[in-house]
């Protein structure tokens, strides 16, 4: 019995080891990746000219990887440094401003260097292809692999203290010692006790993390009253989000516009010109005549003066829900932390029709709010916090970490529930 | 038990066996799983197989629901967003609070459009900010769900067109407007514009509680049937003979901001305002005084009469009760001490003693000093004999019509069925009124009024100070201004608004000025110098002699008075205003007849010396119901002994026993006093000077908040909450209470280390902001403004009378009232208690699921959604802050009508659609089975960081106030960055070393409320520095044991 307990627990210990390496490792790839996506990715694509250049090669391109770094950490003073390749690139881009990376460690630009370097330029077959699709794949068969392995041990090892239960047996009797008749497997409390707690333990997982997802809607994307394409609007022209979104750098709510806003300049844009659209299914959408939909609900009638009162509000399908319980509040995050809308919204200058980026779980906002530095230095409402300014000086708190939203108290229960 | 110097109840200050029994227990009632011994486990009403079923039932059920589809929400915008409105952002508007005559300036923050809270206006130097009880509550009331929807006529709906035919047909002269008080300049002239259409027509003014005799007695001294102003401020002596100025008295507000500039004490100038009060019923002000005598109602004449001729030098003649005659002599020469830093007032409506009152301040030169006479107040105008004349007129049948605002004489005159049977004989009656009042039920055309939140107007409280009304929502019912009805029927083809706005714009310079004036909602007279006022003694020699003359009183004398929350019943439909407990008798609910606790002895049976007997009074709710019989007229009500009552006085509050047509909360709470005033010339009094009381032998039960919130066991003993000395102790040394706390705190590293050597734990890092309070608690006169503000910013939840009976109320922010000395008067310290915010928090140790922790703010967080409701954190609180929900009072839950049976028909009301649009959506509603308690208005802090975030800079204090804060009429409640040395929650603390505790400082929880002690202005220095001293014995016996 003995030999049986330590073969198992090698076992257990073992299959342990060798998955938690396993993500282990796929976690510290994604670094380079995570960071493009949720900073980059809203201007700029590997391989394709967006708001921005086109990213593969930018280390080529670049004379100095420092003036690399200082650009992207602050494009705005490193424009007024007067370099011929800055301000070439910038007039190129019809003096689009880049963002302000101010808090990226030199450490993160790398990994985010590092990242681009992987991916690879479009056309170049499957075979060396390690698009980050197919690099998903690959860790998904990796898993596999192992489950595999470990099935094929777990068998093995039945096997064997089967034929080892055996051949005791076999020893006994031979021995003349009077032996038990050996139970089969199946009716083994040891065996049956084992695949008890394996299934309670699978079926616990499985339950817990189906009762975390209750009540969360990640990739939700309910039809709307009226096919709005963002895409469309603050993609392909532009549109400042803030323009319709008024109040996201006052208040709780970003707010949806109202009609008003619409018809602010779809009085004058009555027809879509634009490159077609196509909805999930794959079918054209008539642009022109959600144009019309809206007219609908504004009451208005084209070529006459449109009357504003006459107006009903359009009964938009809510995507982001946030339980009662919790206080978010917009200008927080865009405003004082001069957070992306992106950031948590997803691409959304490439969605046609939004859905529903993150699961806007209490863990996504505070692993957010664990690595997300504040403006400690830029913003003057940090200035109280003098012991954190000495210490950042003193070398005391590392700098490149800088203050984090959970240093100053971002993660305690009242900030958000109350 | 030893005695202590503050007590709270009888029980405590003797240490009866009921008393110590119950503050064992936390919670009052029986828990409800625990059986009896005898019966099996399964026989017990929720046995373990049941638990088992119940969970097993509930996961599928969960399960299930979760498997279902999400529902789609709608998200709809405005269609034609209003440019200024920001979803999710409050507006704060200027309008003014009217009710009756008063009038105070607020703020009505209007939060996606609708009005969510009330608060003081700082630019009205009248009120400076602050505000009452009655103020805040005041929201509720335009969610009342009893008011008046649409315009009758016999009590079938009608449209507005359709009642403007009919009164105008049926209207015939002459015609009577009764009103309370009108304050409104422009309102005069619409009125004034009516009576010249309809000749021979009048206005009537009628106060419910009137000050006729001011009035009249100003009228005979100074020519003048006005109030003067009064500047309690320019005061080193106050003497006051029974009126309640800081709680009742004609502008509480007001006079308690100027009380307390005299009250608040430089720890280096030590000098206070000394304020002596003579009365026969305890009440708010008489508690805050600093020397307090009583009379017998019937003596007041006698008390006034002595105190002028003792100013005069003569002597308190004609006093027999030697302690009464000394006091008075004591007043009358700290006044000519003070002579033009003196005031006097008086509270009775007797016409003589005001007219005597004048002459003592005559005497003492407060004209011109303080009492002005170049600014008159016009909050109250009203005189009982045009009234009374007016009802001699209906029932002579001389009165055609009848339009009825504001007043409610069905209700409150006190020969109410004499002005019902007047009424019938007029032909035709108008009642604007919002709600379905006694009156208005009388009448046949009822047009309700606005609410004051959606109205427009103006106010001129005092000479010259104007205060302006602007809609803060849009009707919610088919209302009318009366204003409109009355300039309608005058043929003024303008509706108010435009009249008003021509009014204003003529004055004001025209669009801008009035534009300018709305947006502030005041407009000041430039700082003129005080006047006096000539002053006519002829009247005074008869007055004096009339007072000689009075009528002396019976055995028991009966006081009418006014609640600081219902006032003569304006405040009785308000759930907040009814769960209220008044500061003095610690009461909801109800009203009752006040008794001394030596008329207890004499007609109740109950000695309160007597441990038992003590107990069996105070510590079962039902109270021993009194029958009160006056000329033939008697009502039933329960008896409450308080301590501080003339022994052969009895008081009733005025303002209860409504009708049921005015909301679920005055159903069955409280009886009718007002039959109890007299006529008495030309002024009602509100005094009864002969009156049989019995005892019926039935009890009722009263929802008496003093005994709740104890605790007093072997782990956690009670000891003494409360610091206070007189002035002259102080002065004697300045540091005794600093001194005290050393003592008690020196095995422990003493004040200074006490934080650091005091625990095993170490001490933590606040870097940036640490939120702190102080509470000055000789400015605190205990007004109970703090605690309705909290109702209404924090969605404290109503519970109603059972539930309060069960010890369940709800405040986050209560008043403690603390007795001392004499049992007969004793002195009276109110103290507001709220989360104390410990930074060695007992409640955060308990919690088996970390849902109350700490913040690195300094703030005792409390999550709902993490608790689940063990109880346990209440149990451990040394201060008994913290509230449990036990039923969902509010209607939090998902489930419907699971409250019905459960909590009563007030709770139920609270929960309706219109009434929950009060609610304030930045706070969590919480539903039962949560603790919950004060979170320092976590969601203002928030605000403010946010604000001063987003303007990049650092928060200053005038970022934020929280709730309380905002609504002390004096300033008592300080708050705000204790890190940041310019903030002045540091300065006050910095500035006051020697009068600052903590409360239970000795436990080591490191409170982030720091008080200041109660410093009475009183002599008797060395009586209670002997007793402070008995106290620290006590405490170092505690500690060998």
């Amino acid at each position: 019995m003995i030999s049986f307990r330590r073969l198992a627990k090698t076992c257990l210990t073992g299959t342990i080891l060798s998955l938690s390496l396993l993500l282990g490792t796929s976690a510290n790839a994604q670094d380079g990746k995570t960071l493009f996506q949720t900073n980059c990715a809203s201007c700029h694509a590997v391989n394709k000219k967006m708001t921005g250049p086109a990213l593969a090669g930018v280390e080529d391109r670049w004379p100095d990887k420092t003036k690399l770094h200082a650009w992207i950490k602050n494009s705005a003073a490193f424009l007024k440094t007067g370099d011929a390749y800055a301000n070439n690139l910038y007039n190129e881009y019809n003096k689009t401003a880049m963002n302000l990376f101010p808090n990226f460690t030199d450490k993160e630009i790398d990994a985010i260097l590092g990242y681009i370097k992987t991916v690879p330029a479009p056309g170049t077959g499957p075979a060396t292809a390690a698009n980050p699709a197919d690099a998903k794949g690959q860790e998904g068969d990796n898993t596999l692999l192992f489950g595999i392995l470990t099935l094929i041990l777990a068998v093995v090892a039945l096997t064997l203290l089967q034929v080892n239960a055996n051949l005791k047996k076999l020893a006994d009797d031979r021995e003349g010692h009077p032996s038990v008749e050996p139970v089969p497997f199946w009716k083994n409390k040891s065996y049956i006790a084992l695949v008890t707690v394996i299934l309670f333990v699978i079926g616990g997982y499985w339950t817990s993390v189906g009762a975390m997802g209750l009540g969360r809607s990640k990739d939700y994307q309910p039809e709307q009253p009226i096919y709005y394409s963002h895409k469309v609007h603050a993609g392909v022209n532009q549109i400042n989000c803030q323009y319709c979104h008024v109040g996201v750098y006052q208040g709780k709510q970003a707010t949806i516009p109202s009609v008003n806003i619409c018809m602010n300049c779809h009085m004058a844009i009555n027809e879509y010109k634009g490159e077609k659209i196509y909805n999930e299914e794959g079918q054209e959408v008539n642009a022109t005549a959600e144009i019309k939909k809206l007219y609908k609900y504004a009451g208005f009638e084209e070529g006459k003066p449109w009357d504003a009162s006459k107006a009903k509000p359009v009964e938009w399908a809510r995507i982001h829900n946030l339980p009662d319980h919790v206080y978010f509040n917009h200008s927080q995050h865009v405003k004082a932390g001069q957070v992306a809308c992106q950031t948590c919204h997803g691409e959304i200058q490439k969605m046609d029709e939004v859905k529903q980026f993150t699961d806007l779980s209490m863990g996504w906002c505070i692993n957010c709010h664990r690595t997300t530095q504040v403006q400690f230095k830029d913003n003057g409402f940090y200035s109280i916090y003098e012991k954190y300014h000495q210490d950042l000086k003193s070398g005391k708190l590392d700098s490149t970490k800088g203050i984090t939203v959970a240093k100053i108290g971002g993660t305690e229960c009242q900030k958000c529930h109350y | 038990m030893e005695q202590k110097k503050h007590w709270q109840s009888f029980g405590e200050l003797n240490q009866s066996e009921a008393y110590n029994k119950d503050v064992k227990d936390e919670f009052k009632e029986e828990l409800p799983f625990v059986s009896e011994e005898s019966a099996s486990f399964l026989g017990t009403k929720a046995p373990r197989r049941d638990f088992l079923k119940y969970l097993g039932f509930s996961t599928a059920a969960a399960a299930v629901a979760a498997s279902c589809e999400m529902p789609v929400k709608k998200a709809i915008p405005f269609a034609n967003k209003p440019e200024d409105i920001v979803p999710g952002i409050s507006k704060y508007y200027a309008t003014t609070y009217v009710q009756d005559g008063d009038v105070v300036s607020v703020l009505a923050k209007v939060r996606d459009g609708r009005p969510i809270k009330i608060e003081g206006n700082d630019l009205s130097p009248l009120t400076k900010g602050g505000t009452s009880a009655r103020v805040q509550a005041s929201v509720l009331d335009l969610y009342d769900t009893a008011r008046l929807r649409f315009p009758t006529i016999e009590g079938k709906e009608v449209t507005f067109e359709a009642i403007d035919k009919a009164v105008a047909s049926s209207l015939s002269g002459p015609v009577v407007i009764v009103t309370s008080t009108i304050t409104s300049p422009s309102t005069k002239e619409a009125i004034s514009q009516f009576l010249a259409k309809y000749p021979g027509s009048r206005h009537v003014t009628y106060d419910a509680i009137s000050y006729s005799g001011i009035l009249l007695a100003n009228e005979a001294t100074y020519g003048k049937k006005a109030i003067p102003s009064y500047h309690f401020e320019n005061a080193k002596a106050i003497v006051s003979i029974g009126a309640d100025f800081l709680g009742t008295w004609l502008s509480p507000i007001e006079f308690a901001k100027q009380y307390a500039t005299g009250k608040k004490l430089d720890e280096k100038n030590p000098e206070m305002s000394k304020h002596i009060h003579f009365e026969s019923v305890a009440s708010l002000t008489g508690s805050n005084a600093d020397e307090k005598y009583l009379h017998r109602p019937s003596e007041t004449g006698a008390v006034v009469a002595a105190l002028l001729s003792a100013v005069n030098g003569q002597g308190a003649a004609g006093i027999s009760d030697a302690k009464l005659k000394a006091g008075i002599e004591k007043a009358a020469k700290m006044l000519a001490a003070n002579k033009g830093a003196a005031l006097v007032v008086a509270g009775s409506n007797d016409v003589n003693v005001q007219i005597a009152v004048n002459a003592i301040n005559e005497a003492i030169g407060a004209g011109g000093k303080t009492i002005d006479w170049s600014a008159t107040s016009n909050i109250r105008q009203g005189v009982d004999a045009d009234f009374a004349k007016l009802v001699e007129d209906m029932n002579a049948g001389s009165v055609g019509s009848l339009f009825i605002h504001g007043a409610n004489p069905a209700y409150s005159w006190f020969d109410a069925d004499k002005f019902k049977a007047a009424l019938k004989k007029v032909k035709t009656t108008v009642s604007f009124n919002s709600k379905l009042d006694e009156t208005a039920e009388l009448c046949k055309f009822v047009i309700p009024d606005h609410n004051y939140l959606e109205s427009w107007g103006d106010a001129e409280a005092t000479t010259g100070h104007y205060s302006f009304l602007q809609p803060t929502i849009y009707p919610l019912f088919k209302t009318r201004q009366w204003q409109d009805s009355l300039l309608k029927w005058a043929g003024n083809p303008s509706d108010y608004l435009a009249f008003l706005k021509t009014f204003w714009s003529a004055k004001l310079g025209g669009e801008s000025g009035w534009n300018k004036a709305l947006q502030d909602g005041v407009l000041n007279p430039s700082a003129g110098t005080l006047a006096s006022a000539s002053f006519n003694s002829s009247a005074v020699a008869n007055a004096v002699t009339a007072l000689g003359s009075g009528k002396k009183g019976g055995k028991i004398e009966l006081v009418l008075y006014e609640k600081i929350g219902i006032g003569a019943g304006q405040g009785a439909a308000n759930p907040w205003l009814q769960e209220l407990p008044d500061p003095v008798t610690r009461a909801t609910w109800d009203n009752y007849v006040i008794v001394s606790p030596a008329l207890a002895k004499t007609l109740l049976d109950i000695d309160l010396n007597n441990g038992g007997q003590a107990d069996s009074y105070e510590v079962n709710p039902p109270k021993k119901v009194v029958k009160v019989t006056v000329n033939g007229k008697s009502v039933e009500l329960p008896a409450l002994i308080i301590p501080g009552t003339h022994p052969d006085t009895i008081a009733i509050a005025v303002g209860y026993g409504r009708s049921e047509k005015l909301g679920k909360s005055v159903v069955g709470t409280g009886k009718n006093a007002f039959p109890f005033a007299t006529l008495s010339g030309a002024s009602v009094s509100f005094v009864n000077t002969d009156v049989t009381i019995v005892s019926t032998g039935e009890k009722y039960p009263v929802a008496l908040t003093q005994t709740h919130s104890r605790y007093d066991t072997e782990q956690g003993n009670r000891t003494e909450v409360m610091k206070e000395l007189t002035l002259a102790a102080y002065k004697e040394n300045p540091t005794e209470i600093r001194d005290e706390r050393e003592a008690e705190l020196k095995p422990y590293g003493g004040l200074e280390k006490f934080e650091s050597q005091g625990t095993i734990y170490p001490v933590y890092d606040r870097p940036g902001i640490k939120w702190g309070m102080s509470v000055d608690l000789n400015t605190c006169t205990g007004c109970a403004a703090c605690v309705v503000a909290c109702n209404a910013e924090n969605n404290v939840s109503v519970v109603g009378k059972p539930e309060v009976l069960r010890g369940h109320e709800m405040h986050w922010l209560r008043i403690d009232r603390y007795f001392s000395g004499d049992m007969d008067n004793p002195n009276v310290v109110f103290q507001p208690l709220m989360c104390q915010h410990c930074d060695n928090a007992p409640c955060e140790n308990v919690c088996p699921v970390a849902a109350t922790n700490h913040s690195s703010e300094g703030l005792n967080q409390m999550t709902y959604n993490r608790c689940i409701g063990t109880r346990y954190c209440a149990n451990n609180c040394p201060y008994k802050v913290r509230r449990f929900n036990w039923a969902d009072y509010t209607g939090a839950d998902s489930f419907p009508n699971n409250q019905e049976g459960i909590v009563n028909d007030v709770v139920l009301d609270m929960n309706d659609d219109l009434t929950r649009m009060v609610l304030n959506p930045d706070v969590t509603v919480r539903s039962r089975g949560v603790i919950e308690k004060c979170s320092f208005c976590v969601q203002r802090l928030q605000e403010a960081k946010l604000k001063a975030k987003k303007e990049s800079r650092p928060m200053v204090d005038s970022d934020l106030k929280v709730a309380c804060q905002q609504a002390c009429p004096t300033n008592a409640i300080n708050f705000g960055n204790a890190n940041d040395k310019q903030s002045s929650i540091s300065k006050t603390r910095k500035e006051n070393p020697n009068r600052q505790f903590y409360v239970l400082e000795q436990l080591h929880v490191l409170p982030n409320v720091t008080y200041m002690a109660k410093v009475r202005n009183a002599d008797e220095a060395h009586e209670a520095g002997k007793e402070k001293k008995g106290a620290e014995k006590k405490e170092e016996k505690k500690e060998h044991a």
